[in-house]
C-alpha cells in the first residue's frame, strides 16, 4: 500500500499519481491521509484501485470514478461520486447534498445520512443510504436504484423517469409523477442482492417501492398544474 | 367591398398592438391550451450590428493594402490555466448544438466545415458522437445541467470543456427535445425512454453558485490533468456581473450568447422576451474583464445573430477575441433553403420562415432524426459549404480591419466604430455617427 498525506503533498500530485495508474498500474492499494475537507480528492480515477481516504472529504470526492473502490473514512461534502461510471464509493459517515448526482453506474454506499438531492438526475448508479435522505432526492432520476434505510424528505422522486426507489422509513412527500408501486418478488430479490452488495443488514420486506407514474413523459394540457 | 384587397384598401387599419401575428397566436393559444414551442432565435427586430459602422482610414489613419499586407486572424483560446490552449485559424467558431436536435449528418458536416478552415466546433446537450469527434480537429465538449452522455472518457478526448450556464435564446431555461426526436440512438445516449418529451434541467445538479462553480471547475481540471481550457457560457442578461463571477470562478474563456442566439426548441415567449441583444452584452463583458485586468487574458467569445464578416469585425472591435455561429452555420449547411419550398409549405411554413425544429420533420435533413430526411444532407458537401461560408466571414472581417489600418482582427477597437442611432450608441458605447456623443457618458457635442 502506498500512502500519500494531504498535509505534505498537493492535491494535484495525489490525483496525478492516481491517474497515472490508468496507464500502468504499479500499486493497487492507496491510502490518503490528512483529509480535512479538501475538495476533489481522487476524482477521475480510471483503474481498479483501492483507495482509502482518512478524514473528511470536501466537494466531488471520487467524482466521475471508473473501476476504483474508494472508501471515505469520514464525512463527504457535496457531490460525492458525482457522475460515477463504475466501481464503488463508500462513505463511512454522512454525505452532503447531491450525492451520486448524474452517476451512470457503480455502487455508492453512504452509511450515515445524505443531504438534499441525493441521486439527482442519476443515470444508472445504485445508491444505498444507511440513514435518511433530504428533500428532492432522486429529482429527475433516469435509471438505477436509490435505497433509503431511514426516511426521505419532501418531494422524493420529483419528475422521475425510470429510477427505482426503495424507502424503509417515512416519506415526507412524493414529488410530481412519483407514486408508490407494488413490491413484487423480483423487486424483493433485487433489493436483497443490492443490500447484500452494500453490506447493509436490512430486511427487504420492510421497504416500500416508489417509481414513476409516467404521466409527465409527454406534454399534456391536462397536466399543466404539474409542470 | 369583398373584391378589394383588404390589406391595401384605404380605411382598413391594422392594429400595431394586435397585429396579425399577435391575433394568430391568441387563436392558437385558445385552441391548444399550451404555449408555442419552436426553434430558431428571436425574430423581433432589436438593436444589432447593422446599427454600427466602421470609420475607415483616410488622412488621420493609415489603411493596409488589401491582399498584400497581412491581417492576422489566428486566435489562441485558453491561455490562462490550460496546458494545451486551442489555436484557431479564424476567430469564427461553431456554437454548441446537440446530436438529437440535429441529425448525425448535420453534426458531421459542422465538424468537417470547421476543421477545413481550422476552427473549433462544439457538442451539445446529449453527449459526444464518434462521428463528431472523428470529423472535428478541435472539439469543445459542453458540460450541461442534464449531463446527458457525460463521461470522463469523452471529457479527456475534448480539446476544451464548456460549462454551460445558459444560452441567449433562453437564459434561465433548460433544454427541450420533444419525443418526435428521441429515437433509439438519442434515447440511449441520454439514458431516457424512447419518445419521451425531454426537459433538461435549467440548473446544474451539484453546484449552486459561483463559489461552488470554482470547485467544480477545479474538479474538471483535475480529471483532465489541467490539459484543456475550460469555458463558461452564459446567456446575455446581467453580463457585467456574470463575467466577473465567471473570471473569479476560474474560467479560461467566457462565452456570452446574446438574445438573437438560436435554439432547437423552447417556448416562443422565452426566445422573444428574455435576455439582451448581443451588441449590448459585449461592452458589459469587456468592461468586467478590463476592470479585473483580465481582458485578453481570459478570452471572450461572443455569439447571437452573427451573419457576416461585418458582424464578426464589429464584435472584435468591441473587444471580443472570437465569435461563435449557430443559426448562420445551419443556413450555410442548407437550412431554410428555397429548394425545399414545396415541402416547407406542406408543413405550414416556407423557406425562410421554417422554425419548427422541435418537430423533427426538417425537409433539409438538418434538425431531424428521421433517417430518410437525414439522408438528404450530404455531410461532405454541406461541410464544404460551411467552410466556404467561414472563409467569406473571415475575408470580410479582414477587409474591414485592413480598411481601419489593423494588421490583426483583434487590433480593431471601439474607436473604429460609430453608431447610426441613439440606442446602438448607448448599447455599444460608441459615438453617434458624426458626433462624439456616447449616451450615458459625459461630454460630447
Amino acid at each position: 500500500m502506498k500512502t500519500l498525506d494531504l498535509a505534505t503533498t498537493s492535491l494535484r500530485e495525489i490525483n496525478q499519481a492516481l491517474h497515472d495508474q490508468a496507464k500502468e498500474c504499479t500499486e493497487r492499494e492507496w491510502k490518503i491521509t490528512g483529509a480535512k475537507g479538501d475538495h476533489n480528492i481522487a476524482c477521475g480515477l480510471d483503474a481498479a484501485l483501492s483507495v482509502d481516504i482518512e478524514g473528511h472529504a470536501g466537494y466531488y470526492c471520487a467524482g466521475m470514478n471508473k473501476k476504483a473502490h474508494v472508501v471515505i473514512h469520514g464525512n463527504a461534502g457535496q457531490g460525492v461520486a458525482e457522475n460515477m461510471m463504475s466501481g464503488t464509493v463508500r462513505v463511512k459517515g454522512q454525505a452532503s447534498q447531491s450525492a451520486g448526482a448524474t452517476a451512470h453506474g457503480g455502487l455508492l454506499v453512504i452509511e450515515g445520512d445524505a443531504g438534499a438531492r441525493c441521486g439527482i438526475s442519476m443515470k444508472g448508479v445504485e445508491i444505498v443510504v444507511g440513514g435518511s435522505v433530504g428533500h428532492m432526492s432522486c429529482f429527475m432520476g433516469q435509471a438505477g436504484a436509490l435505497v433509503v434505510c431511514g426516511d426521505a424528505g419532501d418531494a422524493l422522486g420529483d419528475s422521475l423517469y425510470e429510477t427505482k426507489i426503495f424507502v424503509k422509513g417515512s416519506v415526507s412527500s412524493l414529488g410530481a409523477d412519483c407514486i408508490e408501486k407494488e413490491m413484487r418478488q423480483e423487486h424483493l430479490d433485487y433489493l436483497a442482492d443490492l443490500l447484500n452488495r452494500a453490506g447493509i443488514d436490512e430486511d427487504p420486506a420492510s421497504f416500500k417501492r416508489y417509481g414513476s407514474a409516467r404521466q409527465l413523459y409527454n406534454f399534456k394540457v391536462d397536466n399543466v398544474s404539474a409542470y | 367591398m369583398s373584391e378589394k384587397d383588404p390589406y391595401t384598401q384605404t380605411g382598413l387599419r391594422e392594429s400595431a398592438t394586435f397585429d396579425k401575428n399577435t391575433m394568430a397566436e391568441i387563436r392558437r393559444a385558445a385552441e391548444t391550451g399550451i404555449y408555442d414551442i419552436r426553434g430558431f432565435g428571436a425574430k423581433r427586430k432589436v438593436p444589432h450590428f447593422d446599427d454600427l459602422l466602421f470609420l475607415g482610414a483616410s488622412m488621420s489613419r493609415y489603411p493596409l493594402e488589401g491582399y498584400r499586407e497581412k491581417c492576422n486572424t489566428q486566435v489562441t483560446l485558453g491561455t490562462r490555466f490550460a496546458k494545451k490552449p486551442i489555436v484557431i485559424e479564424t476567430p469564427v467558431t461553431i456554437a454548441g448544438m446537440s446530436f438529437g436536435a440535429l441529425s448525425a449528418n448535420a453534426k458531421e458536416a459542422l465538424g468537417r466545415g470547421a476543421s477545413e478552415v481550422g476552427t473549433s466546433t462544439t457538442t451539445g446537450d446529449g453527449g459526444m458522437t464518434p462521428e463528431e469527434r472523428g470529423q472535428s480537429t478541435k472539439l469543445v465538449y459542453q458540460y450541461l445541467p442534464s449531463r446527458y452522455g457525460m463521461n470522463p472518457d469523452d471529457l479527456r478526448k475534448a480539446d476544451a470543456i464548456e460549462v454551460v450556464l445558459g444560452q441567449g435564446a433562453k437564459p434561465g431555461g433548460g433544454g427541450m427535445l420533444l419525443g418526435q426526436k428521441i429515437t433509439d440512438r438519442v434515447a440511449k445516449m441520454r439514458t431516457l425512454p424512447m419518445g419521451v418529451d425531454q426537459r433538461s434541467a435549467c440548473r446544474h445538479p451539484d453546484w449552486t453558485g459561483p463559489d461552488d462553480l470554482a470547485i467544480k471547475i477545479q474538479e474538471l481540471r483535475e480529471i483532465t490533468d489541467w490539459q484543456v481550457p475550460i469555458y463558461i457560457k452564459v446567456g446575455a442578461t446581467r453580463t457585467y456581473y456574470d463575467v466577473k463571477l465567471a473570471v473569479k470562478a476560474g474560467a479560461d474563456v467566457i462565452v456570452v450568447d446574446g438574445m438573437q442566439g438560436g435554439t432547437a426548441a423552447t417556448q416562443e415567449v422565452f426566445i422573444e422576451h428574455v435576455g439582451i441583444p448581443t451588441m449590448a452584452a459585449i461592452p458589459q463583458a469587456v468592461q468586467a474583464l478590463q476592470e479585473m485586468g483580465m481582458h485578453r487574458k481570459v478570452q471572450l467569445i461572443v455569439s447571437g445573430g452573427i451573419r457576416n464578416g461585418a458582424d464578426v469585425a464589429k464584435c472584435m472591435a468591441l473587444g471580443a477575441d472570437a465569435v461563435a455561429i449557430g443559426t448562420a452555420a445551419l443556413i450555410a449547411l442548407g437550412d431554410n433553403h428555397p429548394q425545399w419550398e414545396d415541402e416547407y409549405k406542406k408543413l405550414g411554413s416556407g423557406a425562410g420562415f421554417y422554425d419548427d425544429y422541435q418537430e423533427g420533420k426538417d425537409p433539409a435533413g438538418i434538425s431531424t432524426q428521421d433517417p430518410e430526411l437525414s439522408k438528404r444532407l450530404d455531410p461532405v458537401k454541406a461541410g464544404h459549404r460551411l467552410a466556404n461560408y467561414l472563409r467569406v466571414l473571415t475575408m470580410e472581417a479582414q477587409t474591414l480591419a485592413r480598411a481601419c489600418g489593423k494588421n490583426d482582427l483583434r487590433n480593431l477597437e471601439p474607436e473604429d466604430l460609430v453608431a447610426l442611432n441613439v440606442e446602438a450608441a448607448a448599447m455599444a458605447r460608441v459615438p453617434l455617427a458624426g458626433t462624439s456623443w456616447i449616451p450615458g457618458q459625459n461630454g460630447g457635442y
